[in-house]
This record gives structure tokens, C-alpha cells and sequence, in this order.
């Protein structure tokens, strides 16, 4: 009989249900009103950001936008574990997380109405603007981690994408170097169990995508997506040990595309509304102001208040966005390097009398 | 001043470059102990150390991608991808992301990054070692492209590429990295990485090449010469940006134009150099401009690669064909 050569294990680690119910001992944190109502408020705003987005790109006021819905508990469960030192390296589906590191609102907008002043963030100024070919960012991730480990300092590189990017090569790469060279970098997937049309089944024949991880010799988990406790949980172990120097984790965050792809998108091309309006049972918001409500007296006045001052919040900023004017079309060459060459100017001048 | 082969010119602005700056890294495959399969790095882990001289897994894609990270994270990477054929991967990374993240984030983000590659034919390598496609980088936007064609432009060129604040391609010529030996000065001093060199000053016809061809087209000047022919002689050196202004200059005093490369004819940087000259020269032209290059073909396997290789005597012949023009 051959000898057994390695073993793996994957564990899934999930504090809620889809009702809200606890399911055994939460986490320190979670044990907070006061930390639970950030995270809720952050997944409400965040919500209330993709509403709007989708209005105002469906009135001809913004670009082709990726909507969040239903994945509110990934981004604000990965982004509420990080701290200022680490930097984060997006796809584009994780508004929210981009909210909580300081991004604006206002940025947002400008980057998804087709503006790249909406990538010089006022705050969170080490981290990367999102990344729209697929996966290419987790090398992104380790340079940065390597960056992190040259210089001495105390942060992590952390890196998300959807379970598509976990077919590409450039995922495998990168996660390999992480292991290799005992990198601090944390690779997140958000395993929405959708790749534009392409359901998760048919992406790969692998089980689980955490076991991903394994062929890298980093470790792998997996994670109940829709429950922002566990994302966060799992996160800040995960960061820990990087930060401890003993190397990177892939997580594997299941949750579900509630939405079109993007704007663009017509999903109802490839899927049953009634596949997805199962899902809807799942999602993160209603199972932690469930579980807010009955272990922290959440009240309906709170609510209230809630999601009006995200709904003011967000119109104020999409104002802000609709009045800001587009740069002046020279503003194309202006950045391509630190100084202008002859060439450049050469075009610039070409514009300005055109 | 040392006597230096253009790869220890290389390695000389490396060293230069590790001992000047704290922020500079160098990683690839093969780049650490074993010093690169050329030896451009011989001897730097050594006194560097392996966290400052890193052998990479085998990915490409990982090398230039890491080199965006890192770059934009405060290091200035110096990458290596070790054979052309194998850079098709990293375009990915340097036409989506490296050229393009200054200016997509505003200037907030940069990436003061080379990545080096060993460049053309002519060494008799096996497939996929021996191509010339500097032109689909030099079409990427934000990209900065240089080629040099002697040790000290190697070495002044490369220490430039290292300091710039954006990326860089430094494609060496590997049938120049050994062919000859010329007095290097190890002084820091950088060169320009958008003046093109005129290398030799002439009346009757420009002929504007780079990186191996440099040396056949100064033998056929040589050759011409003796003709009667006045060749002046154009290194490009920098293929983006180009210096337009020495080219054109040139061509206006001599009236005629031959560009010489290895890479393919069509779309090549040949066909922008003749565009450009047909613009803003027309008047000047004595002669049609003409094109010496590798053929629209697949670089063949060693045997025939002599045939394919642009060479003196093609360019003899191109030169002889715009004098009897006019």
C-alpha cells in the first residue's frame, strides 16, 4: 500500500446562520454593540452606495458599474480587520471595503463616472485602485509584500478577487511566491459563485477553492461570506500570521451575486430568478441586524436613522460628483510620467489648437 | 577606467546601483547564485545578500507583476526575464498595469521598475531565445524602451533606467554582451534616456539602427567609406521615446535614410522612424527611405538564422540603392 504523503484540511468557519441565530462562541469582537452597529452601518452604506450607483448609471450619470449587492459582509468583514498599515489591492466588486479603508464616497463616484481622479484617494494612500483584469493584482500583492518585508514594516498586503480569478495563472503565481518566500500577503476570494455567466461548478472541478492555497503550501480556509463576524474572524488571524512572519492565507469567502455582473450584464440570460431569489434568504445584512436586534435591542428608530443619514450621506456625495466638471482633456498626458517628454508635449499642443 | 564586455558593464551599473541606493532589488530566475544565464548578476548576491538579489520561482508573469508591487510600494525593482521569447506573458503586466499606474491613480501611485531581457539573434540559441519585438513594446504607452549597443552606453543607459522615476525595458543585445571590450568609466554618471547617439557624423545618407545592428551598420559604413560614401551613423538607443529631433536633423542634412533592425518589416519601429521622416523631412529627401530588417517571418532555428539577420552587405546594398536613386 503506498505511504500517505501529505494530508490537507479545510475548515469553514461561520458565527451566524442566515437567520442570525449564534452558532457556538462568537469572537471578543463580536461580543460589542458597538463594534457589531460599525459593521452593520458600513454594510448599509456600502448598500445604499450600489443603489445609487445603479441609478445614476441607469439615467446616463455613470459609467458601467459592478454592483456589490448581496457581498457586503466580504468587503467590510476583510477591510474591518486590516489597520493603516497594510494595503489593500481590489477588485472591482468591493466598494465597501474601499469605503472603511477612506475612500470616498465622492471617489467612488468619480471612478465609476470615468474619471481617474477618483484613484488619487485623499486618504488610504498606499492602497492600489481597483484592478479590472481579472487576478492580475495578487502579484501586485506579493511585490508589495516583498516591499513590506525590504523596508521593516509592520503591514500586510492584502488582495481580493472573484472565484473566476482563481482559474487564472497569475493568481497561482503569486500565491506560489507568497509561499515560497514566506511573504505577508492574505489572498481573499469572493466566491460569489459566479464569473459573469459562468457558474462556479464549471470554473473548476476542485471542491473547495481555499484547497487552492495548498499547492502553494500556504493554508487555505474557508469562510461563510454572508456572516461579516467570521470574514473578520478569519481575516485577522489570517493577518496576524502574516505579521508574525509566519506567511500569507487564502480565504475563500461563499456568498452569492445577487445582482448582474455589472451594469452591462443581463443575468437573466443565464440563471433562474428563482435560484436567486433563494439566496436572498442568505444575505449578510438580515442576519446580523436579526441577531442586533435580539442579543443588542437594535431598535426600530436606530434603523431608521440608519439608513437615512446613508441615504443623505450618499446623495450629498453623488451631487458633489455630478458637479465636479471633467478635467480639461490635456489632464490625459499630464500624468503618463514624472516629467513630460518632447513627444507628449508635442501632443498636448496638438490637442490645445484642435 | 576598466576595459569591461557590455555584460560586466551591466553588472558594473548594477553593483553601482545596489551600493547607492538601499531601495533597489534585483530579482529573476537563475539571477542569484548562479548569476543570471548570462552572468549579469555574477557575483552580486555574494556581496548584496540573497534578500537584495532574489531568485524568483519560474514566472514571468509573478516577476513583472511583483516588480509593479513592489515599485509601487518604494522599492525600485530591476527584474529579469531571461530570454525574449518569454516576455509575451509580462506584456499583461506592463501594458495594463506598469505603464499606466501613474497616471491612472493621478501620479499617487508610481513604478520606478526595470525589467531587463536579453534582446535579438545571432547567438545561435535555441527557439524562442533569439526574437526582436521591441516595436509591440514601444507601442505601449507609458513605457520607456532602450537598447544599448556598447558597454559604456550599457552601462550609462542602465543606471539611468534604475533612477527613472517609471518603467523602463532595457533589452540587451546578447551577441554584443561578449563581442567586444571598451574602456568603461565606473562613475555613477548616468546618460539621457531620450537622446539618441550619433555615432559617427556623415554627408550623404543616415543610417538609424540599434542594439546589434550597431555593429553591422558601423562596418558598413566603414566599408562605404572606402566608396566614397559619407555615412552618418544614429544609435536610437532610447526606441520610447524617440528622439525625433536627432533623426530629423540628421536626415535634413544628409537627404537620405536607412533604418536598419532585426525585428520583422512590418509595423516595426522602421515603418514609425520612415512615417515620421515623411512628414516633417519630406522637402529634404533626396531619396525614398528605405528599410533593412528581419523578414515577415518566424525566427528560424539556428541554422538558417544567418539568413534571416540583417547583415553589412544588405545594408551596403540599401545604401547603394538610395545614393543611385538621387
Amino acid at each position: 500500500m503506498p505511504k500517505r504523503a501529505d494530508h490537507f484540511k479545510i475548515n469553514c468557519s461561520a458565527f451566524l446562520d442566515a437567520s442570525g441565530n449564534p452558532i457556538g462562541e462568537l469572537p471578543e469582537f463580536a461580543n460589542s454593540r458597538e463594534t457589531l452597529t460599525e459593521l452593520y452601518s458600513a454594510m448599509v452604506r456600502t448598500r445604499t452606495f450600489d443603489a445609487k450607483a445603479i441609478a445614476l448609471q441607469r439615467t446616463g450619470r455613470l459609467g458601467t458599474y459592478a454592483s456589490s449587492l448581496g457581498q457586503e459582509a466580504i468587503a467590510i468583514g476583510v477591510a474591518s480587520a486590516m489597520t493603516d498599515n497594510d494595503v489593500f489591492l481590489p477588485s472591482f466588486r468591493e466598494h465597501g471595503a474601499q469605503l472603511w479603508r477612506g475612500v470616498s464616497l465622492e471617489e467612488l463616484f468619480l471612478f465609476w463616472g470615468g474619471d481617474e481622479r477618483g484613484n488619487d484617494f485623499a486618504q488610504a494612500r498606499q492602497d492600489f485602485p481597483v484592478c479590472i483584469p481579472v487576478a492580475s493584482q495578487f502579484p501586485h500583492a506579493a511585490g508589495v509584500a516583498l516591499a513590506i518585508v525590504q523596508k521593516g514594516e509592520p503591514g500586510v498586503a492584502v488582495a481580493i478577487a472573484g472565484d473566476g480569478a482563481t482559474s487564472k495563472g497569475d493568481f497561482y503565481e503569486a500565491m506560489n511566491v507568497v509561499g515560497a518566500w514566506k511573504l505577508p500577503a492574505v489572498f481573499v476570494i469572493n466566491n460569489n459563485q459566479w464569473a459573469i455567466s459562468v457558474p462556479r461548478e464549471e470554473q473548476t472541478a476542485a471542491t473547495t477553492l481555499a484547497q487552492k492555497a495548498f499547492a502553494a503550501g500556504i493554508p487555505g480556509e474557508q469562510v461563510d461570506g454572508n456572516d461579516v463576524i467570521a470574514v473578520r474572524d478569519t481575516v485577522v488571524r489570517a493577518l496576524t500570521c502574516a505579521r508574525e512572519g509566519k506567511g500569507g492565507t487564502l480565504i475563500e469567502c461563499l456568498s452569492y451575486r445577487l445582482s448582474d455582473h455589472t451594469t452591462a450584464d443581463d443575468a437573466s440570460r443565464y440563471r433562474e430568478d428563482e435560484v436567486v431569489s433563494a439566496h436572498w434568504k442568505a444575505e449578510p445584512l438580515v442576519r446580523l441586524r436579526a441577531f442586533l436586534i435580539a442579543e443588542h435591542g437594535w431598535s426600530k428608530s436606530e434603523e431608521e436613522n440608519l439608513i437615512h443619514a446613508c441615504g443623505k450621506e450618499v446623495e450629498a456625495a453623488a451631487e458633489n460628483y455630478l458637479a465636479t466638471p471633467p478635467e480639461p482633456a490635456r489632464a490625459m498626458f499630464e500624468n503618463l510620467f514624472a516629467e513630460i517628454t518632447t513627444d507628449i508635449s508635442a501632443l498636448a499642443r496638438e490637442l490645445n489648437n484642435g | 577606467m576598466a576595459e569591461l564586455t557590455m555584460i560586466e558593464a551591466i553588472r558594473a551599473a548594477l553593483f553601482r546601483a545596489l551600493t547607492d541606493d538601499p531601495d533597489v532589488i534585483i530579482f529573476g530566475e537563475d539571477v542569484g547564485i548562479d548569476g543570471g544565464v548570462f552572468r549579469a548578476t555574477d557575483g552580486l548576491i555574494q556581496r548584496f545578500g540573497a534578500s537584495r538579489v532574489r531568485d524568483t520561482p519560474l514566472s514571468e508573469t509573478l516577476i513583472a507583476g511583483m516588480a509593479v508591487g513592489a515599485a509601487a510600494h518604494g522599492l525600485r525593482p530591476v527584474a529579469e526575464i531571461q530570454f525574449m521569447g518569454f516576455i509575451y506573458p509580462v506584456l499583461d503586466q506592463l501594458a495594463n498595469h506598469a505603464s499606466r499606474l501613474r497616471n491612472r491613480t493621478r501620479g499617487r501611485l508610481t513604478c520606478p521598475m526595470v525589467l531587463r531581457a536579453p534582446f535579438g539573434g545571432g547567438i545561435k540559441a535555441p527557439e524562442h531565445h533569439s526574437e526582436s519585438t521591441e516595436a509591440m513594446l514601444a507601442h505601449i504607452p507609458g513605457l520607456r524602451v532602450v537598447v544599448p549597443s556598447s558597454p559604456p552606453r550599457a552601462y550609462g543607459l542602465l543606471l539611468a533606467a534604475i533612477r527613472d522615476p517609471d518603467p523602463v525595458v532595457f533589452l540587451e543585445p546578447k551577441r554584443l554582451y561578449r563581442s567586444t571590450s571598451e574602456e568603461v568609466e565606473d562613475d555613477g554618471e548616468a546618460l539621457p534616456l531620450d537622446k539618441a547617439f550619433v555615432l559617427r557624423e556623415g554627408e550623404d545618407v543616415t543610417i538609424v539602427t540599434w542594439g546589434a545592428m550597431v555593429a553591422e551598420a558601423t562596418e558598413a559604413a566603414q566599408q562605404l567609406a572606402e566608396t566614397g560614401v559619407s555615412v552618418e551613423l544614429v544609435d536610437l538607443a532610447t526606441l520610447k521615446p524617440i528622439d525625433r529631433a536627432t533623426i530629423r536633423s540628421s536626415v535634413e542634412k544628409t537627404g537620405r535614410c536607412v533604418v536598419v533592425h532585426e525585428a520583422p518589416l512590418t509595423a516595426g519601429l522602421g515603418a514609425e522612424i520612415a512615417a515620421d521622416l515623411a512628414e516633417h523631412c519630406l522637402t529634404s529627401l533626396l531619396a525614398p527611405i528605405r528599410r533593412v530588417t528581419g523578414y515577415d517571418t518566424v525566427m528560424p532555428y539556428l541554422r538558417l538564422e544567418r539568413h534571416y539577420l540583417p547583415n553589412t552587405a544588405r545594408i551596403v546594398e540599401a545604401v547603394g540603392g538610395v545614393m543611385e536613386f538621387a
